[in-house]
């Protein structure tokens, strides 16, 4: 069996919750495996993680070089190149260091490489058997990944749930020595703060989320008169920051924002994982959609299959004479 | 500057529901739309935007058949300089490292400054990018949501990371983007526009065009095989309401009561 490594990503001295998650990944494809941690960084901070690390990870590897104390997936990925022996397979969270580092890896390392895998099935012979998603979620596929010559996985966040085990009690190792010097043609300069938006959705206990279903920049107002009725704010998924008919403050997922209402009312949103990502605190969803195959309806509580552009309008008359009728 | 964006079709989401097959081992083919693979245009536009600032030709590419020369077009409507169709039958099957083998046989044969790509096809791997940059040694940046030319040189790019957050680079050309939605308007594209390059001469280059071995791309190269499409059970999923419009009114009026949605 290959060995398995997961590559660590970590921010202010903390492992980021994929490196569980990649742990459980990895016994998937063996379920004896014990998946060898790799980690960059520099000083205190990636002292802090390898500790941590040691709990869940039997051993890890460290590999200290100031070049990467930001994480650049261009000098990362030669590291990488000169540790991961070969035959290895490596996973990594589908986020957007590893959709930068994960296709050149492979490359460099001449092995397969498959992305943003959400199942494992397990090995035949020198086929792993791992689910993606395609169209935005709409259809999943089975895909088998040849690694007789090793693999570069990435594993998407979320999607294997750490097992509780016994502490690994694991070893740092320390392969900062192998590495040497780093450069490459891409240089970090710095990190642009988003700038905060009219209304901070996520101080909001009902959102009514609008995606590409609301069709045109005009057609806003209509979650906006509901909003107004319901004392909620106006959210929206990335097509509709896309087009620039909100701006960005108002987009949840994984690139946006972070939100945790009691109630989400998801209209004409499909419900992609990036978007879904942005959602927490298990709220109440309802979704509206006039595609029943829409992925929002299976994460939804309650769903109705119809246009948005018709319903909201109704609904916003009816519980405003709701709200007339009980004063 | 000399610009290539590296292309695709594919069946357009917006348009269709996407069904499985009564086999139940591909999606339904039958009377989908297809379009540009929405985050190119992104990468189009851009290429014309920079090709407008620092002269310069941007060149569309794309591996596949006949059927694919439509998108060529559509962007050389946008305004793209020429486009070149990458066809041969060894080329069929192949996955995100064998396109990837294809586009850089390609770039070595012609000279460019720029190589854009979409971030992410509707079925496919936000891979192929990276790949090239790899094959070719290019430097590489993914998610790429502003470029700023700061010399003949080097660009500044900025990365969408989390939070809205954006990582700014300087990245050496000649380099490989991918591209993110949101980084530009695309331009509108009429069918004026479209009947004007229906008759330009779309070049193709096969295998041997290229100098690409048969065994290094198609499904003999291909160590990524998609085996089926399915329909995975989740949970119970949504309630779904139905009734009147105004029934399901009512029990949604009730329902977000009960939840705390309205007060």
């Amino acid at each position: 069996m290959a060995r398995i490594f997961a590559y660590i990503v970590h921010k202010g001295g903390i492992a980021d919750d994929s490196a569980a998650e990649l742990v459980a990944a990895a016994r998937k494809i063996d379920s004896a495996a014990t998946p060898t941690a790799v980690i960059t960084g520099w000083g205190a901070d990636l002292d802090a993680v390898c500790e941590t690390l040691r709990a869940s990870y039997s051993e890890v590897w460290k590999i200290a070089n100031e070049a990467p104390a930001y994480p650049n997936a261009e000098l990362i990925r030669q590291a990488l190149v000169k540790v991961v022996p070969s035959g290895g397979i490596v996973l990594v969270p589908h986020a957007h260091f590893g959709i930068d580092l994960s296709p050149g890896l492979s490359i460099k390392l001449n092995s397969a490489y498959v992305s943003d895998v959400l199942g494992i099935d397990g090995i035949d012979g020198d086929w792993l058997k791992v689910v993606r998603q395609e169209f935005g979620g709409q259809v999943s596929a089975h895909v088998r990944c040849d690694v007789s010559s090793g693999a570069v996985i990435n594993i998407r966040p979320g999607a294997f749930k750490p097992q509780d085990g016994t502490p690994a009690n694991g070893v740092v190792v320390d392969k900062s020595a192998e590495v040497g010097t780093l450069a490459a043609g891409r240089r970090y300069l710095e990190t642009v703060v988003a700038e905060a938006g009219d209304v901070d959705i996520t101080k909001h206990a009902v959102l009514v989320s609008v995606g590409r279903g609301i069709q045109e920049k005009d057609n806003i107002a209509i979650a906006e008169e509901l909003a107004d009725v319901l004392g909620a704010a106006v959210s929206c998924s990335r097509p509709v920051v896309d087009a620039k008919w909100l701006p960005k403050s108002r987009q949840v997922g994984s690139s946006g924002q972070t939100v945790k209402p009691k109630v989400y009312m998801a209209c004409g949103i499909s419900g992609s994982f990036q978007h879904l990502a942005g959602l927490k605190g298990n709220p109440f969803i309802v979704a509206i959609n006039k595609n029943p195959k829409a992925p929002i309806f299976q994460v939804a509580e309650v769903g109705i299959v119809t246009d948005m552009l018709e319903f909201l309008p109704e609904l916003t008359n009816k519980i405003r004479e709701a709200k007339g009728a009980a004063v | 500057m000399e610009i290539l964006v590296c292309v695709r079709r594919v069946p357009d989401t917006s348009e269709n529901e996407i069904q499985l097959n009564s086999a139940g081992n591909d999606i339904e083919r039958d009377d989908l739309v297809y379009s540009v693979n929405e985050p190119d245009n992104y990468a189009v536009e851009e290429a014309l935007q920079i090709a407008a600032k620092a002269g310069g030709n941007v060149t569309v590419v794309t591996v596949g058949g006949d059927d694919d020369e439509e998108v060529l077009r559509r962007e050389m409507a946008m305004g793209a300089n020429q486009g070149v169709l990458l066809s041969d039958k060894v080329f069929d099957g192949s996955d995100g490292k064998g396109i990837a083998t294809i586009l850089k046989a390609f770039v070595q044969k012609n000279k460019y400054d720029l190589i854009l790509t979409g971030i992410q096809a509707e079925d496919g791997g936000a891979q192929v990018g990276g790949m090239l940059a790899a094959l070719l040694d290019y430097p590489f940046a993914s998610l790429v949501n502003s470029i700023e030319i700061l010399d003949g040189k080097k660009l500044k790019v900025g990365r969408e990371i989390e939070g809205g957050n954006r990582e700014m680079n300087e990245i050496d050309l000649p380099c490989v983007l991918s591209i993110q939605t949101g980084i530009n308007e695309p331009r509108y594209v009429g069918m004026r526009g479209i009947r004007q390059v229906a008759s330009v001469e779309i070049p193709t280059c096969g295998a041997s065009d290229l100098g690409v071995a048969a065994g290094t791309v198609g499904e003999a190269g291909a160590k990524v095989k998609r085996t089926d499409y399915f329909v995975p059970a989740f949970g119970k999923g949504a309630e779904i309401l139905q009734g009147s419009q105004e029934e399901i009114i009512d029990k949604l009026i009730e329902l977000m009561k009960a939840k705390g949605g309205m007060n």
